[in-house]
């Protein structure tokens, strides 16, 4: 499953590129070029080639770890991504994981304790997380932490001070969601009939809650947490931007406003692939925790 | 023949009871006056805004809230609570007709994947499950550089990036209805597929995908509201609340009421439909089949 698609999300990235408006070779002529230059321009980057003959080239060097020059920035593709993709797995990996686990702890939190109130603020967090919009959070953050505390960097990537705030608005999102589908998951799981039968022999609040409820709830958790790889890769597209800091989001929608088709072509192939590695460590991990799952598929 | 009782088709249910019903609680109450005011404020925004949303008055530049400039003014003297208001039109009708598009062309996709089977619907679940594994920003993104900055083409873009979501769900509803004692009795009564499409199927499929459809509203918003950020959305002098916090960026030390009020309208909204459409959900006894598999 995993090689068709990745072939059909090449060639729909290839496609979708080459549908952009504007052509990288205007930004690249000297004002003044005759239609000579511009043609021998057109040659030296192959675009003179059908779109076809296009494909096949562009696939067969990817198969060689070669994703082609940048044609505005003028340096290998391969590059520029390396020099990206450590900041955007740094600041994907942390504001994964601290969702992961602050979002898992309230879902918890709110699905056991019978606090009215508690209840309230968690379920007021989960909607708040659920609808404000990224950047906007992000700016409210640099107001507060950066003008006006002075605690933090408003911008850059120099130091792990600077991680803070970008981490804190992807997992603000990401706790409100990972929260909402523990406490449901939780809920669901509480009323079915072998815990019934685990409080009628005794065993207490805790250990039920620890040893059978959670790996019960966890499925549907980290089935959700797969998915929300690539979603966590989108918004730090956003939070890149508005935070100023290098990574795979800031490249693309920079290789974007300058139509640098090679770029973009990288970027959006290493998110594609980054949701599809996300999805399979999901499918994984779901065989690995459900017993019913591992044996279909033997 | 047999006579069968007219009963009140889902149409009906819809627009008359499960509405007004939602209304019932305190939650529906606020939740659904407060959308209806925003709708209200976007119709008659002209007769509402105290000042014209292009006047500029740079002498009266960023200043903070005050009489009679209630939310302040922006960096070109621009009144924001006018802004605002005009800028409700710009996002509620650019994210609903977005939604509209996407939910037409989403049943029909999907209604035809889950009728007809077979090679058609693998083809189209495919593509759509592509779709649906990348996040909406991503897919929102490549199609408004595709086609260039502007509304029309965030419009589309949203409703290209919430596409997968409607076909799914309409295909999930259509194939768990097929199999329903109901319809097999309407094949056995000689009812033509076109008839079961439109006068069974369809109908009973619709009310998940309007509730789902008016929480993507929201979505819609907060994308819009993204893209205008990027300065990829509404062009400049259109008021819409992403393009006021982009302009306002620039001014985030000097004037930060610029960036905050749009903000929190643009969440106030967004919560206002969730809570809302929960609501829905809950009156019309469908949260079990809001699930798209």
């Amino acid at each position: 499953m995993l090689i068709p698609v990745s072939i059909a999300i090449s060639m729909v990235v290839f496609m979708i590129v080459h549908l952009l408006p504007g052509d990288p070779i205007d930004n690249l002529l000297r004002i003044g070029s005759s239609p000579e230059d511009r043609a021998l321009m057109v040659a030296k980057y192959g675009l003179d080639q059908p779109l076809f003959t296009q494909y096949f080239l562009w696939m067969g060097a990817m198969f060689q770890g070669d994703f082609g020059q940048a044609i505005v920035l003028r340096r290998p593709v391969i590059d520029l991504i390396g020099q990206n993709l450590p900041y955007s797995l740094v600041l994907g990996g942390l504001a994964f994981a601290f969702s992961s686990i602050v979002g898992m702890l309230l879902g918890t939190v709110s699905a056991v304790v019978k606090n009215p109130i508690l209840e309230r603020f968690v379920r007021g967090f989960i909607l708040l997380g659920s609808t404000v919009p990224g950047f906007w959070l992000a700016l409210l953050l640099i107001l507060a932490f950066s003008v006006t505390l002075g605690w933090f960097p408003v911008s850059g990537a120099k130091n792990w001070q600077s991680l803070v705030l970008p981490v804190l608005t992807i997992g603000f999102g990401g706790v409100a969601l990972v929260a909402r589908v523990t406490r449901v998951a939780l809920q669901d799981a509480m009323r079915e009939d072998f815990v019934m039968l685990l409080h009628a022999k005794g065993l207490s609040p805790g250990v039920i809650l620890i040893k059978h409820l959670i790996p019960h709830a966890l499925l549907p958790v980290v089935t959700i947490l797969a998915l929300r790889i690539g979603w966590i890769l989108g918004g730090a597209v956003t939070v890149e931007f508005v935070f100023g800091r290098p990574g795979l989001g800031s490249l693309l929608i920079r290789a974007i406003g300058q139509r640098d088709y090679p770029v973009v072509q990288g970027c959006l192939l290493m998110l594609a692939l980054a949701v599809m590695i996300g999805t399979l460590i999901g499918d994984l991990a779901q065989a690995s925790l459900d017993p019913r799952v591992r044996e279909n598929k033997s | 023949m047999i006579a069968i009782k007219k009963t009140k088709s889902v149409y009906q249910r819809l627009a008359g009871l499960s509405v007004v019903r939602a209304f019932g609680s305190t939650m529906g109450k606020i939740s659904g006056g407060l959308m209806i005011l925003l709708v209200f404020v976007a119709i008659f925004a002209p007769w509402i805004a105290p000042f014209d949303y292009a006047s500029q008055d740079l002498l009266n530049a960023n200043l903070a809230p005050a009489w009679p400039h209630v939310l302040g003014t922006d960096e070109f003297g621009r009144d924001v609570l006018s802004r605002l208001i005009y800028g409700a039109r710009t996002s509620l009708s650019v994210s609903a007709t977005a939604i509209f598009i996407s939910i037409t062309a989403g049943m029909t996709l999907g209604a035809a994947a889950g009728y007809f089977g077979g090679t058609f619907e693998r083809v189209v679940m495919t593509v759509v499950d592509l779709t649906w594994s990348f996040p909406d920003i991503l897919i929102a993104l490549i199609f408004v550089a595709i086609l260039g900055p502007g509304l029309t083409s965030t419009m589309f873009a949203i409703a290209i990036a919430y596409l997968a979501q409607f076909t799914r769900l309409t295909r999930a509803q259509i194939v768990r209805l097929k199999n329903e004692t109901f319809i097999e009795a309407t094949i056995n009564l000689g009812a033509k597929p076109r008839h079961i499409l439109w006068r069974h199927l369809l109908p009973n499929a619709l009310s998940p995908v309007i509730v789902v459809g008016m929480l993507a509203i929201g979505d819609g918003i907060v994308l819009e509201a993204t893209l205008g950020f990027f300065g990829l959305g509404a062009q400049p002098p259109t008021p819409s609340w992403g393009a006021m916090m982009s302009s306002g960026t620039a001014q985030l030390f000097l004037a930060p009421w610029v960036i905050i009020f749009p903000g929190v309208v643009v969440a106030l909204t967004v919560i206002s439909v969730n809570l809302f459409g929960d609501e829905l959900i809950n009156s019309l006894d469908i949260r079990e089949r809001m699930r798209e598999d």
